[in-house]
């Protein structure tokens, strides 16, 4: 029996809309694709097409999700993330043609253990480098948003010039692995192989970090600190240390979307984080600041949408996320799944 | 009166260009409700911000059973026993109030013992323990809050405000609820308007106006002397009510 006075809780019932609004970002990828099946005369392009944009989707994932966390748990805006992509894709693309005799063998075994082995590296390397640029370049200017995207940006051309340095001014163009290229036929539609991986890995990654920030107490510190950071340390949490951690993982998933993206692309150059630091700050921006599940759903759309619109109307693709951007943020202006902000 | 867990010593804080306190001097005895009394923007608020390290004192010393923990990071200041209920609340909305309490059992998996008893004393958290804490209510939030200081045994709460903006019956929760903290012996630093509320827990009180202590002595002296509620305050404390 209670000891406290009397006093029962009520809560009030939901609507229908009020419990259908948290689905409403989810449904409006299967709206996109129902809306490019609608549009797209064949059914298999459309598949095709579909594949593509998941794929496309799960590499931009893999290359925002940290930047969303960075900003939303110390407020810091790094547009010197791209430096990342770009560092990954270089060191893995490195070790890919150091291991040439494994890729180009016909043995599936052989190919994967080098992607792993270029995976691994990249991601070591990015997490290394992450942790220096967060010390020496980040650290300095906690608080101060203008410096950040001033020295982010410096420390971005400060890396690609260091790039070209090691690796040369020309772009590097590559083969994927044996085992990663061509197609496989499903329902008509050509689907490549390498985008199924890349839909593979960017499922795991996302389920791996979404299983971390949810199942996790160092999730939940994370989860928390993006809402309330003071009253993570007034709970005695060393929340800056934690924001190296995530700088770091944020670092290294970065370098890990490099690859993907290098092998998609199969052209590296230095300057590809930061072409592709458009895409990513949609993304971040469309899913709402610090909210991984919105930035996973924000690149499903941009990828989904950029690959019908450039089928239907090559010249629009961009100009697509740039609208769809302004649809969004004129429906939630804090992006679809918004995170709370205590500060 | 029993040694102190908490002293501040001439403690200055500014916050901007404004010089918020201005040297207070404030004694918490060990085991003991203290009360922090004044009117609004007195600086009761900063000076609990000031102990926990939200705000830094530019002068003085924050003695914590004799040890300055002055210059120390928040963290570590929690992490020596301290347990804090901000103003505003602090709960983590998109968290739900299992995952709350989870974060503040800072030193290891929650004790379901020490859980079961405050599920008595808050029998509404066990009602929406899987809720996301930012569907709850006003008042539910500020059960939350308190809940999560007390998950576990600190040797200071310093709270700020409980009651503030609530109705009589989740008001009269609270009161039981830091009754039943104060009955364990808990030392307690409460900064609280509702005067029947500070009159039934307080053990001393401290007033303060424009940034300093001006006033410390027994809770019931406060109480029961209106011309020192006037001359201290500008108000009669039960009139206010």
């Amino acid at each position: 029996m209670s000891a406290a006075p009397d006093h029962t809780p009520t809560m009030a019932e939901a609507s229908l809309a009020q419990r259908l609004a948290p689905y409403a970002p989810v449904l409006l990828v299967f709206a996109i694709m129902l809306a490019g099946l609608a549009a797209i005369p064949s059914t298999s392009s459309w598949l095709t097409l579909t594949v593509s944009g998941l794929a496309m989707g799960m590499m931009i994932f893999i290359m925002a999700s940290g930047l969303t966390l960075v900003f939303g748990l110390m407020d810091v805006i790094n547009f010197g993330h791209g430096a990342f992509v770009s560092v990954g894709a270089f060191v893995g693309i490195s070790f890919l043609l150091m291991l040439e005799h494994m890729t180009g063998a016909s043995s599936l075994w052989l190919n994967l253990t080098a992607m792993m082995v270029a995976i691994v590296g990249a991601m070591a390397a990015t997490a290394l480098m992450g942790w220096a640029f967060e010390k020496v370049i980040v650290k300095p200017v906690y608080g101060h948003h203008l410096k950040q995207i001033l020295v982010t940006m410096g420390g971005l051309i400060v890396v690609e010039q260091l790039i070209i340095v090691l690796w040369g001014p020309e772009e590097i163009y590559i083969t994927r692995p044996e085992a990663l290229k061509g197609a496989v036929t499903f329902f008509g539609a050509a689907l490549e192989k390498y985008r199924l991986v890349a839909v593979g890995i960017g499922l795991i990654v996302f389920l791996a970090m979404r299983w971390v920030l949810r199942r996790t107490k160092i999730g939940l510190i994370v989860r928390a600190g993006v809402e309330n950071g003071e009253m993570v340390e007034a709970l005695g949490y060393r929340l800056r240390l934690v924001f190296v951690g995530v700088f770091l993982a944020g670092s290294a998933l970065a370098g890990l979307g490099g690859v993907l993206w290098g092998l998609y692309q199969e052209v590296i150059t230095a300057h590809m984080g930061n072409q592709s630091m458009i895409l990513i700050f949609i993304v971040v921006i469309i899913g709402g600041l610090g909210s991984v599940e919105g930035c996973f759903i924000g690149a499903l759309l941009v990828g989904l949408l950029q690959n019908y619109v450039a089928f239907l109307e090559p010249k629009l693709a961009l100009i697509s996320n740039i609208g769809l951007m302004v649809a969004i943020l004129m429906w939630r202006p804090m992006g679809m799944i918004p995170v709370v902000k205590a500060k | 009166m029993s040694d102190p867990i908490l002293r501040l010593e001439g403690v200055k804080t500014n916050i901007a260009q404004y010089h918020i306190l201005q040297g207070v001097d404030l004694t918490v005895p060990r085991g003991e409700v203290t009360m922090l009394l004044g009117r609004n923007g007195v600086g009761k608020t900063t000076t609990l911000r000031t102990i926990i390290g939200h705000w830094r004192a530019h002068e003085g010393a924050v003695l914590f059973d004799g040890e300055d923990i002055t210059r120390l990071p928040t963290p570590a200041i929690a992490r020596l026993g301290i347990g804090f209920v901000p103003e505003d609340m602090g709960i983590f909305a998109d968290l739900t109030v299992e995952e709350n309490m989870i974060l503040a059992a800072v030193s290891g998996p929650i004790n379901s013992a020490r859980l079961d008893w405050l599920f008595t004393v808050f029998p509404a958290l066990k009602t929406f323990w899987k809720k996301d804490a930012g569907t709850l209510s006003g008042g539910q939030k500020q059960m939350l809050t308190i809940a999560r200081a007390m998950i576990e045994e600190r040797r200071l709460y310093l709270i700020d405000e409980p009651t503030k903006g609530l109705a009589p019956a989740i008001i009269s929760t609270m009161a039981h609820a830091l009754r039943e903290l104060k009955n364990q012996g808990a030392s307690i630093l409460l900064v609280e308007q509702n005067f029947s509320v500070a009159r039934a827990l307080g053990d001393s009180a401290n007033v303060m106006d424009d940034g300093r202590m001006i006033w410390s002595g027994d809770m019931k002296e406060l109480a029961t002397n209106a011309d020192l509620q006037e001359r201290l305050m500008g108000l009669s404390l039960e009139a206010h009510q």
